[in-house]
């Protein structure tokens, strides 16, 4: 009767988590290792448990902010690698705990197989974002222009080879196994590396949309971590216990402000503002241009509420400040979700940390769980109110047409010019 | 004792034997259709049954054929949901997840969503002048990708507060699932109306070949099979297999050389505003004039002709054809493993001698997405109607200097004169 009731208890066939006496313990798959380095044991041995903990999670989050000023002052590339290389590590720790939960070390076509996949995909959208932007380098190297022309069939049969090689790999006794991990390895790719190249299609628009975002949901982390450890009393919500209300709501207020004042601040510089481009002649990567009205100073009446407040009539500032109270709005009250998401996935899992990547906050995926979300908004909110599409691109695709189509096109165009009063007459050039 | 349960509890899923058998196959079989087949031997009367079926399939297509896109697309559409409807209930049944009913409103809620999508990003561009009229469709269409993610975004918000303390990872699990049966269910379905919108042609020629493939195989396989082609799935053979290949090649060839001729098939599927229909009717593009070719030496010493009059197209239903028997195949061998991982017989039981609508389009699977690339690759260039779309909401001065850019190429090609009337 007790063999058939835990056999009963296998995952996938119960309708509850069967719940063992060890949450954390021997049978848990990712043992938490201190992998502290030796100089901090050392500063900190004199101090007490709790506070040592504080202390180092205090200055490797200091080290993290440092290392990200760093990062934007060597400019976009050292970004965009950088983001490559974040993207890989959590997609390698998502992995290995999929790995750990169904005891699949043993199949080893499926590492490789997820790598694979993992190239694939990163070699598709890598093509379409380097065919926009890097257009003009692209038409001019010749095996470069066959690899963009048919991008999306090379990228298909790409896929398609590791598709087939998972099929043959299906051994007799593993199915279920192995498709779980297709399963896996596919909603891992669908978070990790679509969210990633968004993030770099926002750093192209322009720096500050990059590092807006960013910063905010780190604000929002801190700072609903201390409104909640100052003022902390009813709980949020049953997922994350340490969560308070006291600390969502500080956090938000907190994060609306600190995203006026540093949108106020990176307005003003026009390596932030300014759309990255890709400099034919000089092989390097350019942040110049006129800025947008987004980033020049306007006067703004106060609403009447406000006013009785602050006591101004008008202010000047930059209309991407108050785009910057919708980003930071998203971060506060959406993004903690993503955070949500993941405690649940860790609690389900039953997991402590994603890895044990940095000393004191776990893995890379633990501090990225709630950028998640944040990036994908911020590419809709772009392509949905600031910018319409690519011109470059569109003229691009436009040359590909047929001649007849081409003509329709620029009729239609022309057209609709001449009918905005654009275009003066019909023989206007 | 303590040891082999903590090891029991932590989801051993090293063996697949732990499935739960699911319950026999009810037999769905129409009255009629039994006692008309009374007298026969159960093995003649499942092959009568299949047979049957596989007529009325066929006939219900070409019916839906002569109705036209739009019938087709609905069509489509109705594939999609009842083969995304199977999907989920595998998974439900795998899982013991009827007791979670939050998830069966999400899951569809999903579905919803990802349709809402797709529909507003294709086919709201062929009914770009329909749009243009009304306001409140401007509206949606413009801010399309905001509100379909603000959809997406309120699932996922209820998905994260319906998390249940004790069913974590059940509801992980079937979120997962959700999404990948979407990515393969819906994601197909939509490059089909692609596909569909291309050119009547384009949608026939891949599913018909592959359909082919499906029966040819069979056939060659019973009559000459012998050896076997792949363990998963036992009933295959490699003279099935090579067979059906050939056979389906050369019904390509045929099956294209008809319908090339009629523009119903050949012509993109446009939307006619003031007739408020579709309407199939152009200048066939060059791939379906008759062309003449030389036959290469090799064949011409078989065939004994030294040119032959075909249409371009033709030569594209050969690449179609052979995509559809040798990687066509791989779809049914990844349905046949996923049924023997969850131990099920059929996907459902909707047509009787068949199982489940999956079953019939595992391998449609991949195909559409071949398809559909292989267009966008090597037939035509980007989508004129979606481009003017993206044209027209540029700002003004970004108009102009595109305007004037294309104005330079077009004069340069020699395609526009370069006089005062533009």
């Amino acid at each position: 009767l007790q063999e058939s009731e835990s056999e009963n208890r296998l995952d996938g066939e119960t309708a509850s988590d069967s719940e063992s006496k060890s949450e954390f313990g021997g049978s848990s798959p990712v043992p938490t290792s201190d992998d502290t380095p030796e100089v901090l044991n050392r500063a900190l041995s004199n101090l007490s448990s709790r506070w040592k903990n504080w202390w180092v999670r205090g200055i490797l989050t200091l080290a993290m902010i440092t290392f990200f000023f760093i990062i934007i002052y060597l400019g976009p590339m050292v970004l965009m690698t950088i983001v490559m290389c974040v993207q890989i590590k959590c997609f390698h720790e998502i992995i290995t705990i999929g790995y750990n939960v169904y005891h699949s070390y043993d199949l080893p076509w499926f590492r490789t197989l997820s790598w694979y996949f993992l190239l694939c995909v990163n070699y598709f959208f890598y093509g379409e974002t380097v065919t926009d932007y890097f257009f003009t380098l692209v038409q001019r190297e010749e095996p470069l222009r066959i690899l963009s022309k048919y991008h999306r069939f090379i990228s298909f049969a790409l896929y398609l080879t590791g598709f087939c090689m998972f099929v043959l790999s299906l051994v007799k006794k593993h199915y279920r196994l192995q498709f779980y991990m297709f399963g896996w390895t596919h909603v891992t790719l669908l978070i990790v590396v679509t969210q990633s190249h968004l993030i770099i299609h926002n750093l192209f628009e322009g720096m500050i949309w990059f590092i807006v975002p960013i910063s905010c949901v780190i604000c929002n982390d801190i700072m609903a971590y201390m409104f909640g450890f100052f003022f902390g009393r009813t709980p949020l919500i049953k997922l994350s216990p340490k969560k308070t209300w006291e600390g969502f709501i500080g956090g938000f207020f907190s994060t609306v402000l600190f995203g006026l004042l540093l949108s106020y601040v990176m307005s003003g510089y026009r390596c932030f503002t300014c759309p990255v481009e890709f400099n034919n002649d000089t092989n390097s990567f350019t942040v110049d241009c006129e800025p947008s009205e987004l980033f020049q100073l306007q006067e703004y009446n106060i609403p009447g509420l406000l006013h009785s407040v602050l006591g101004w009539r008008t202010v000047r500032m930059y209309p991407f400040q108050i785009h910057s109270i919708a980003l930071s709005t998203f971060a506060s009250l959406i993004g903690p979700f993503g955070g949500f998401f993941a405690s649940g996935f860790k609690r389900a899992f039953k997991i402590k940390d994603f890895a044990n990547t940095i000393p004191g906050h776990g893995g890379i995926m633990d501090r990225f769980d709630c950028q998640y979300l944040m990036a994908t908004f911020v590419n809709v909110y772009i392509a949905s109110f600031i910018r319409g599409p690519n011109p470059s691109k569109l003229i691009q695709q436009f040359l590909t047409l047929r001649p007849e189509q081409q003509l329709h096109i620029f009729n239609t165009l022309k057209a609709h010019l001449v009918d905005r009063g654009v275009l003066a007459s019909l023989e206007d050039a | 004792e303590v040891d082999l349960e903590e090891r029991l509890h932590e989801l051993d899923l090293r063996s697949d034997s732990d499935i739960p058998d699911v319950p026999p196959p009810t037999d769905s079989t129409p009255e009629i259709l039994k006692r008309a087949l009374s007298g026969l031997s159960a093995r003649w009367k499942n092959w009568w049954i299949r047979g049957i079926l596989s007529l009325a399939m066929i006939s219900v297509f070409f019916l839906i054929i002569y109705l036209g896109s739009f019938m087709l697309m609905l069509l489509v559409l109705s594939i999609q949901v009842k083969c995304y409807h199977e999907i989920i209930t595998i998974g439900y049944r795998v899982y013991h997840s009827y007791d979670l009913p939050w998830f069966r409103s999400l899951s569809w809620y999903f579905l919803l969503c990802v349709n809402y999508f797709f529909y507003g990003e294709t086919v709201a561009d062929y009914f770009a002048t329909f749009v243009q009229r009304r306001e409140q469709l401007q509206f949606l269409i413009r801010y399309h990708r905001f509100i379909s993610f603000a959809l997406y975004l309120t699932g996922f918000c209820m998905f994260v507060l319906s998390l249940v303390k004790k069913h974590y990872r059940l509801q992980f699990y079937m979120f997962a699932w959700t999404h990948v049966t979407l990515l393969i269910t819906v994601t197909q379905s939509h490059l089909v109306i692609q596909n569909l919108f291309e050119g009547m042609i384009w949608f026939l020629v891949p599913i018909s070949s592959v359909i082919c493939n499906d029966i040819t195989a069979y056939i060659f396989g019973f009559f000459f099979g012998r050896t076997p082609l792949i363990k998963l799935s036992p009933k295959k053979t490699w003279e099935g297999f090579i067979g059906g290949f050939f056979s389906t090649v050369v019904f390509g060839f045929i099956f294209s050389y008809f319908l090339a001729q009629h523009q119903y098939f050949v012509c993109p599927v446009e939307y006619n505003s003031e007739t408020n229909r579709f309407v199939t009717e152009c200048e066939p593009s060059e791939l379906f004039h008759m062309k003449k070719y030389s036959v290469p030496p090799l064949l011409q010493a078989v065939l004994g002709w030294e040119t032959v009059n075909m249409y371009p197209f033709q030569l594209h239903s050969f690449a179609l054809s052979t995509f559809a028997s040798l990687i066509g195949p791989f779809g049914g061998f990844f349905a046949s493993g996923f049924k023997r991982a969850f131990k099920i017989k059929d996907f459902a039981d909707t047509i009787p001698g068949h199982g489940g609508i999956m079953d019939r389009f595992d391998c449609q699977y991949l195909m559409a997405t071949f398809v559909h690339v292989y267009i966008t690759s090597f037939i035509r260039g980007p989508n004129p109607s979606k481009l003017l779309k993206q044209l027209l909401i540029l700002q003004p001065e970004q108009q102009l200097s595109v305007y004037k850019t294309l104005k330079s190429h077009l004069v340069e090609k020699g395609i526009l004169q370069p006089s005062l009337r533009g």
